[in-house]
């Protein structure tokens, strides 16, 4: 029973990401132009070596785009993305962008996804207080301010506070100096790490509060809360062992689902701070005309939205009983 | 009446009350303020580039650009934009979410199939690219286009939850009673099932406006969204943003609207869902 629905579901699965990944694919073959990329060149270059050049490269426009497309997809099915515009392969630069927004993530989002989960805890617990009060309009206005002036913001005042100490406290560029080794580098990473973490984090924690204190108020009303606390627990245990586990289902399902958006959702963030991340490969392809790496994002994109609704969905069976049960 | 109960409600609570007075206030800034500042958002003034913001009585309140244009002026010809980007997205993926969740939901079969498909497709289309490739090739076009492009990607998730409500809805009596007194699908669709889900989509519209305007902000950071010569809010900002740090009010004043008013509308949006849930006990 459950095998079959999983099956039908893979299938299903599969092949939306087949057909979302070849229209991304048409529509950058039709409206991207990697030709203009060698046009302009001093010297210029010869336009029978340009025609060659793009054809090796499976990127010519006088190519019919079905053919080109066909290509592309043999390629793609023995997991070969094919070559950027200026002929690298694609697949290591997919692998190679894969790590850095990976190293940037996973700190922000499991950092985010605590903090607001606590943060959102507490609210629920002294609702209507000022602390509640306070955490709940913090939370509202974080989220009216989009990332990408947050993370301007930042680093406006990481300029202005470098400038009025008179050396470089905090660093807003790039991921690392690659002129440094060993300690001083990890410690050079860590720092490049702190804007961008809390340009990621800031809007999840606000949202991730929310969620976790409705969830949490809805949980603290209910009998089975009532009836351990009739049973003598004291009221901490009854907080953390039955109403913090319980309403953390939802959240769960959602920690899931962001994570996997997050890994090419990260756009503006790696773009303002200098990480040449998925997300910032994003705009990065479509500015440099160059159609099997904006065909590659938009495969991993939704591989990755799919991924991550069937991973939400196994983590509710796991920690839900009542879905296990039916 | 019903919607004199949701306004009485919505007064009541003060967080609303500062949401509708900060929009109101937005809005007169947005639409009259132009007629007040002594500068047009069109005039170049070619012995002020890039000057701070003064307090002169012809002088340039927000400061001026890098092509001498008034910030003031400009700022607000571009939030004017936003808002109408806004509230236009917002109002064709509401009404587009309600008319295809219905649908799906009413008449059910191989329609409802095939429309829940489409919906997932979109939803996995990164849909930030699509957009992103797609527009810049609208340039000399209406931004209009925009408007649909955008709305044509933020309505999925509503219209999963229209489906759903619309399931339970066709059960009742009373749309039995419609369909056995033979009103036609979409007869029903308009006049029984889509009234009774209004609450859901009277929020889900006001939370789409400043989604609408954080989107159109967030493609133009890039270019992708709106094409000079028009302005908005978003190409504003990118242009600040990027001199942020030696010329702050070239970011400081679009982005502190930008903020305002997706502010004001989030908090109008959540006063509406107190004022309209039965539940609530405001």
């Amino acid at each position: 029973m459950m095998g079959a629905y999983l099956f039908k579901r893979l299938v299903s699965n599969v092949l939306l990401v087949a057909i979302a990944a070849s229209m991304a694919y048409f529509l950058a073959a039709t409206s991207l132009n990697p030709r203009y990329k060698y046009e302009g060149r001093q010297p210029p270059v010869a336009e029978a070596v340009i025609d060659a050049t793009l054809e090796q490269y499976n990127l010519n426009d006088k190519t019919p785009v079905f053919q080109r497309y066909v290509t592309w997809a043999a390629g793609v099915a023995t997991g070969d993305l094919g070559r950027t515009w200026d002929g690298k392969p694609v697949n290591e630069e997919l692998g190679r962008r894969v790590g850095v927004s990976l190293r940037l993530l996973l700190v922000g989002t499991i950092l985010g996804a605590a903090v607001g989960v606590s943060v959102g805890a507490y609210a629920a617990v002294k609702q209507y207080r000022i602390s509640d009060r306070a955490i709940g309009v913090g939370a509202f206005v974080v989220m009216a301010i989009p990332v990408f002036v947050l993370a301007t913001l930042l680093t406006v005042a990481a300029a202005g506070l470098n400038g009025v100490l008179g050396f470089t406290l905090l660093e807003y560029t790039g991921e690392y100096n690659p002129a440094l080794s060993g300690w001083d580098q990890l410690t050079n990473r860590l720092n490049h790490l702190i804007l961008p973490t809390i340009s990621l984090t800031l809007g999840q924690i606000a949202y991730y509060s929310r969620i976790q204190r409705n969830m949490m108020l809805d949980v603290l009303g209910q009998d089975f809360i009532r009836t351990a606390r009739a049973k003598g627990l004291s009221r901490r245990n009854a907080l953390f062992k039955h109403a913090l586990r319980t309403s953390l289902v939802p959240v769960a399902t959602y920690f899931a689902f962001s994570f996997g958006t997050m890994l090419t959702g990260a756009t503006f963030t790696e773009k303002i701070f200098g990480w040449h991340g998925m997300g910032a490969w994003l705009v990065d392809s479509i500015q440099s005309h160059d159609v099997n790496s904006v065909a590659a994002v938009s495969l991993f994109a939704a591989v990755c939205v799919l991924v991550a609704g069937f991973l939400s969905d196994l983590i509710v069976s796991a920690i839900d009983p009542r879905v296990r049960v039916s | 009446m019903r919607s004199k109960i949701v306004l009485a409600r919505m007064l009541r609570n003060p967080q609303s009350r500062y949401g509708l007075l900060a929009l109101a206030l937005l809005l007169l800034l947005a639409y009259a303020g132009p007629f007040l500042g002594p500068h047009d958002w069109t005039d170049k003034d070619f012995l002020a580039f890039m000057e701070p913001p003064s307090f002169d009585e012809d002088g340039h309140w927000w400061g001026t650009t890098q092509i001498g244009q008034d910030v003031y002026a400009v700022t607000l010809r571009g939030m004017q934009k936003s808002i109408v980007i806004g509230f236009l997205v917002a109002l064709f993926s509401t009404g587009l979410a309600a008319l295809v969740g219905a649908t799906a939901g009413y008449v059910g079969g191989w329609v409802d199939k095939a429309l829940m498909w489409a919906t997932d497709l979109l939803l996995v289309l990164p849909s930030f690219l699509i957009i992103a490739i797609v527009s810049p090739r609208l340039k000399g076009g209406s931004w209009l286009w925009f408007v649909v492009l955008l709305a044509l990607f933020s309505w999925m998730i509503t219209s999963r939850m229209v489906r759903s409500m619309t399931l339970s809805l066709r059960e009742r009596e009373f749309v039995a009673a419609a369909r056995y007194m033979g009103i036609p699908a979409w007869k029903i669709i308009l006049r029984h099932i889509l009234p009774n889900i209004s609450s859901l989509l009277i929020i889900d519209a006001t939370l789409n406006v400043s989604a609408a305007i954080i989107g159109e902000a967030a493609l133009s950071f890039f270019g992708f969204g709106i094409q000079p010569p028009d302005v908005s809010l978003g190409t504003l900002i990118a242009d600040g943003s990027a001199k942020a740090i030696g010329y702050p009010w070239l970011f400081a004043f679009p982005a502190g609207l930008l903020v305002l008013l997706v502010l004001s509308v989030n908090l109008v949006g959540d006063g509406l869902r107190d004022a309209l849930d039965p539940g609530s006990n405001q």
